[in-house]
């Protein structure tokens, strides 16, 4: 269209055209197969619900919740069958509370190195070393933590603590799950601590402050609460962890904290409860989803827990 | 100061004496400090030494404990109940069957999936948040929960596609899903705007802007994600024991509808097993499962700080 032929034409033809030429097709149906690509994770999640959730309630028309959740007798495959979870749940807060302890000030260290110490080359070829150790399969810390981590807690046991733990033990488990989080502890928080503005760091150091004061009471407090959220992702990992607990911590339930004795977690119970062969709608069954409920339950509150964390977090600098 | 030249003694004086006033004001740390940020140092290399010492102890210690088994027949010889004849065959042929189809599934899924999220809605569409809130969750979900997935609804219930090799692609792919989603996001976001503006200012629809600029652009850090995924998914044992682990497969998996087995699962067999033998060949599989993970894993890391592009 000419110029002239604009201003030939009248108010009305001068409206510029910006709709598509075509209708598009193609395009949107494209489109709408990309959105149903996206509904596959909706799908997933409503599955996972359905499918724990139906043998859940049907568990709890057999067992009474209360039975269920304050029981302290685990013993659903026994006859007759006792319910009562919390043996299994202590095991599992058990595992994860000796993991913690282990991977906590680890994680920590090693970000702060990472973050503040570590020259730019040591950071470069530490880093990946560390997100490799994230990528080790779990079955390979199971079978560490029975065959090298049991053996040489046995042999440098020292007597005042007490008995030595056997082959299987919370300790042992404990520590091979210690070692799987701590990337996610050390990765977690140093994404937060190098988010720290250098604008903190060098106050402080015009203040006098030296370097280790810096590291320890600016940076590591301006970040505390993405470590705080890489903790809690830690810690729910080391909930929903199988292998390990199945290999090195036993299978026999046991209403303990102390970490040298064997216990049941959550997770190994479901792993050796329910094989293939398991029938469906028998109470062992819906034990298990029961089970698995409660797990999805607590792994659940504490993602969002730490999702909410870091999204506040992320207000502060950004 | 025009007067002023350095060359003179008065000025070197000057100069001396000022350097050494400053010197000493503030180089002058305590020794307390020093000893403390020395101390406080070590401490900080301590701990990353620890996290290292043990990955170093775990490959040691498997490459060790497996070395007499760690030769072809391990990869060649099929299962069996006798430690003497037990090998991976069978094993890697079902991870491969496996893995083949959980990249079909997660490819077009994964990065459908954030394409559709970062292109194709705005950050106050409902379906968006629904979908970013489930996938987060989602890939914090333990691995044995997605096992009772598989096992309640893939193999028995509304599929209903038994204890084979599709069934346990699904189930992993789904574990898996999230992981892809978020790398893919995150590469599809580091393309800058103007990119997208400059292709839709010279005419490019939405989707010819996505296909010709952004997934090209995107290329490197969704490979990073899909290779991390798989990685993942090849480790994974705890999803696979609900569908059928107990079940032993002697037989080369064959096709998507065959009974499967898996490097990780055949592992956990022989660890499970009383024999010594069985614990050398279980450190031996854990060897080669490790150098494919390791691997796998470098070369992602390797791909994402090769073509981390700076716009």
């Amino acid at each position: 269209m000419q110029a002239s032929d604009i201003a030939a034409s009248g108010p009305a033809a001068m409206k510029p055209r910006l709709e598509a030429a075509s209708p598009r097709y193609g395009e949107k149906i494209t489109i709408a197969l990309l959105a149903a690509c996206a509904a596959i994770s909706v799908i997933t999640t409503t599955a996972i619900v359905i499918s724990l959730l139906v043998p859940s309630v049907e568990f709890f028309g057999d067992v009474p919740i209360k039975d269920f959740l304050f029981g302290t007798d685990w013993g659903p495959t026994f006859t007759p069958p006792t319910f009562g979870v919390l043996p299994i749940v202590v095991g599992t807060l058990s595992i994860t509370l000796w993991s913690l302890v282990f991977a906590i000030p680890i994680g920590i260290a090693s970000a702060l190195y990472l973050s503040e110490y570590a020259s730019r080359r040591v950071r470069r070829i530490v880093k990946p070393v560390l997100e490799v150790l994230a990528g080790v399969p779990t079955v390979a810390f199971g079978f560490f933590a029975l065959v090298f981590i049991t053996p040489q807690i046995q042999k440098f046991w020292p007597g005042f603590l007490g008995d030595e733990p056997g082959i299987f033990s919370a300790l042992a488990g404990g520590l091979a799950i210690g070692l799987l989080i701590v990337p996610i502890i050390a990765t977690v928080s140093e994404d937060a601590m190098s988010a720290v503005p250098n604008g903190l760091r060098e106050g402080a150091y015009a203040l006098g402050a030296t370097k280790s004061k810096v590291a320890a009471r600016v940076v590591l407090p301006a970040a505390l609460s993405g470590v705080v959220a890489g903790i809690i992702l830690a810690a729910s990992r080391a909930i929903g962890e199988t292998m390990v607990v199945l290999l090195a911590a036993g299978n026999t339930p046991n209403l303990t904290l102390n970490p040298t004795e064997p216990i049941q977690a959550m997770t190994a119970f479901i792993a050796t409860t329910a094989t293939g062969d398991i029938a469906t709608g028998s109470i062992t069954y819906k034990t298990v989803f029961a089970v698995a409920m409660l797990l999805f339950v607590m792994t659940l509150l504490m993602n969002v827990l730490s999702i909410r964390i870091v999204r506040r977090y992320r207000e502060v600098y950004e | 100061m025009s007067d002023f030249d350095p060359k003179t003694a008065r000025a070197q004086v000057a100069i001396a004496g000022a350097r050494g006033v400053t010197a000493g004001v503030l180089s002058d740390q305590p020794r307390k400090d020093v000893v403390r940020n020395g101390l406080f140092g070590s401490l900080l290399f301590l701990g990353i030494m620890i996290a290292l010492a043990g990955l170093a102890l775990l490959v040691g210690d498997n490459l060790i404990k497996g070395w007499p088994r760690l030769n072809m027949d391990l990869l060649t010889n099929g299962t069996s109940s006798l430690p003497a004849n037990a090998g991976l065959h069978s094993a890697i042929i079902g991870t491969l069957w496996i893995m083949a189809f959980v990249i079909l599934f997660i490819v077009p899924l994964g990065v459908g999936s954030a394409v559709f999220l970062e292109e194709f809605t705005g950050k106050e569409s409902r379906f968006a948040r629904a979908v970013e809130v489930n996938v987060q969750n989602l890939a914090a979900v333990p691995s044995i929960i997605y096992g009772l997935l598989g096992l309640a609804f893939i193999a028995r219930g509304p599929l209903s596609l038994g204890f084979t090799v599709i069934t346990a692609s699904i189930t992993l792919a789904l574990l898996v899903l999230p992981v892809v989603i978020l790398v893919s996001r995150e590469a599809i976001r580091a393309v800058p705007p103007s990119i997208r503006e400059g292709s839709m200012a010279l005419g490019a629809t939405r989707l010819q802007t996505v296909r010709r600029q952004i997934l090209p652009a995107a290329i490197p850090g969704i490979a990073t994600g899909i290779i991390l995924a798989i990685s993942r998914a090849i480790g994974e044992t705890a999803p696979l024991i609900p569908l059928g682990a107990a079940t032993f497969v002697t037989y080369d998996p064959s096709g998507p509808m065959s009974g499967f087995t898996a490097m990780p699962l055949v592992i956990f067999n022989w660890v499970k097993q009383p024999q010594e033998e069985f614990q050398v060949l279980a450190a031996a599989g854990i060897v080669v499962l490790l150098a494919v993970l390791i691997a796998m894993n470098s070369f992602a890391i390797w791909l994402r700080n090769r073509y981390e592009q700076r716009w």
